[in-house]
């Protein structure tokens, strides 16, 4: 019972009393996952791939991500942040980064860790993945969690191209637990660890992750929700801890381009934005990428600076975000050895989710698409969405998965109404000859 | 069983359609819930034929019939057929015009990969009259 409640964890929610059943959404969901029903849009869940595109689409902010509120840190003696590298795009170019980690220890963390510092301790294990000549290529990078559970059910093909290293979040998470233990004497279970997200995504990759069976992030909180806390406690930071340790190859990344660009290597392609992504995948699966070793892929557009829980414009945020990485070094960490890379990989593998099939059995299948094309054919092809569903031919689709019907579509709905009106006008026109008085006042008057 | 028939229109020198028929027979075939491997045969091979039809044959049209056990995807056109078919199958031999290699077409890859992926591969070619490629690939 317990497993099938994390397999199906999406932290994209909905908000019923904002949403207005409107069209918006269930148009721009890259699994087309999303259906309108009873006025009100509904997620289906083995499609929903925790992208975060409706919530950025919604005009009325009815989608929103579940996260963690601030208030979970106090559940642990001892409180550590690791906050992700989109933070410090954030906020005005006048704070240093310095002056951000120091303020999140003045809203009431004890420890602080840069992801961007984990981050380039990923690098350093793929530009080691790089050079095995067994390694199936071009490695598409797994840091987004969006855009792997867009390759379990839209690409599986390109399953055994993910590069299976653990997130940078992951490997912070498990570097400073074991440190405060060491450094310390703390027990594991008394340090709590909290991510700083740009995004929904990594809600869902802690809660119900698929690379090993437990996250060692202890709960996400979104930047949106500490915005405006950090904002007041930068008035009261100075600048007496040097807490800022990460280079500029780490805190690139949460820029796109900026994974890719830390391998040393031409070989490289940088695609932002789901839908872009979609596009590339294709590409790849055709076998049609030629020369390109390593793919990086983000769901959001500019990458995790234009995550769905961020507040700062993206583009300013980019700009922002220059002036940090001016003023790092450009490399934070010294190489590990061989033997920790080991440690990074993943203990399981990513399953292919099949819920573009139309049928368990290849017959009964092949049965249900010759009848959705016949269906698709009668439908106007307008893709209005007054159904609920996206577009036409997925109408066509749900009707044959037997949760919608043709009168759904109100067209069809009217063309068969004109249909009974017109039989009940030509009804209407004949009486029987006995009640028929109308024929007989008729010649009277004559 | 009956066979799903499908037809599709192939424009000449269109290249920002070209490729969309091998990519709506490819969802078809996911949604039919065939394996990857497959799904990949068949979307290759229909591909290549495809851009072939765009660059080459001055266009056609592409007419899939998809059975219980195999898929046959008959791409044909009404361009200048192929003269020397054995020449055309040689890796790296391209007949493809310099404003089509600039595009990134015109590798000389298209007829040998259709017969790497295709389990079947059936050309039957005139010149001066057209080409017709048949792929089969088996379930």
């Amino acid at each position: 019972m317990e497993v099938k409640v994390k397999e199906y964890f999406h932290s994209v929610n909905l908000d019923k009393d904002k949403c207005r059943g409107c069209t918006n959404c269930i148009k721009r969901c890259p699994t087309e996952a999303i259906r309108v029903r009873k006025s009100k849009a509904q997620i289906i869940n083995e499609r929903c791939i925790d992208c975060g595109e409706c919530i950025r689409v919604c005009p009325y902010h009815a989608k929103t991500a579940i996260t963690d509120s601030l208030d979970m840190i106090n559940g642990f003696n001892c409180k550590v942040v690791v906050p992700a590298p989109s933070l410090y795009g954030q906020f005005d170019k006048k704070y240093s980064r310095n002056n951000i980690l120091y303020a999140l220890k003045l809203i009431g963390f004890d420890y602080v860790y840069e992801v961007a510092r984990a981050a380039e301790i990923v690098s350093e294990a793929t530009r080691h993945l790089l050079k095995d000549p067994n390694i199936k290529k071009p490695m598409i990078s797994s840091a987004c969690p969006g855009v792997v559970r867009l390759i379990q059910v839209r690409f599986p093909s390109l399953i055994d191209n993910i590069v299976k290293l653990e997130s940078p979040m992951e490997v912070a998470a498990k570097i400073v637990k074991n440190e405060i233990h060491e450094k310390y004497n703390i027990a594991t279970q008394d340090i709590g660890v909290f991510f700083i997200s740009p995004c929904a995504a990594k809600v869902t990759s802690v809660k119900s992750p698929y690379e090993k069976k437990k996250s060692y992030i202890d709960g996400v909180i979104s930047i949106k929700d500490i915005y405006l806390k950090l904002l007041s406690a930068l008035s009261n930071v100075n600048n007496s801890q040097k807490l800022a340790e990460a280079g500029l190859e780490g805190i690139d990344w949460a820029n796109s381009g900026g994974e890719s660009g830390a391998l040393g290597t031409d070989k490289v392609l940088a695609v932002d934005g789901i839908h872009n992504v979609i596009k590339i995948f294709d590409e790849i699966e055709g076998d049609r990428l030629k020369d390109i070793d390593f793919v990086e892929a983000l769901s959001c557009t500019g990458g995790c600076l234009g995550g769905p829980l961020t507040v700062a414009n993206v583009f300013v945020a980019k700009t922002t975000l220059k002036k940090h990485m001016n003023e790092a070094s450009k490399k934070g960490v010294v190489s590990m050895d061989k033997k920790s890379y080991d440690e990074l990989v993943w203990t399981s593998n990513v399953v292919y989710k099949p819920v573009m099939k139309l049928d368990q059995d290849l017959s009964k299948a092949m049965e249900k698409l010759e009848m959705l094309e016949k269906i698709y054919a009668e439908l106007p092809g307008l893709d209005c969405g007054a159904c609920g569903a996206p577009n036409c031919r997925a109408l066509a689709e749900d009707i044959v998965r037997e949760i919608a019907n043709e009168t759904d579509c109100i067209f069809k709905l009217r063309e068969r109404i004109r249909n009974l009106a017109e039989e009940m006008v030509d009804l209407g026109g004949k009486m029987p000859p006995v009640m028929d008085k109308e024929d007989l006042d008729q010649r009277k008057n004559e | 069983m009956s066979t799903i028939k499908l037809r599709y229109d192939i424009p000449a020198n269109d290249f920002v359609i070209a490729g969309e028929a091998s990519s709506n027979v490819k969802n078809k075939l996911t949604q039919i819930g065939l394996s990857s491997d497959i799904i990949k045969k068949a979307a290759i091979s229909m591909y290549e034929a495809e851009i072939n039809a765009v660059i080459h044959g001055n266009g056609g049209y592409a007419y899939v019939e998809i059975s219980r056990d195999k898929v046959v995807i008959n791409i044909v056109d009404y361009g200048p057929g192929i003269p020397d078919l054995g020449l055309a199958m040689k890796e790296g031999y391209s007949t493809a015009p310099d404003n089509i290699r600039e595009m990134g077409f015109g590798a000389g890859m298209g007829l040998p990969n259709m017969k790497k992926y295709a389990d079947n591969l059936e050309i039957i070619t005139e010149v001066g009259k057209g080409t017709k490629i048949i792929i089969t690939v088996n379930f």
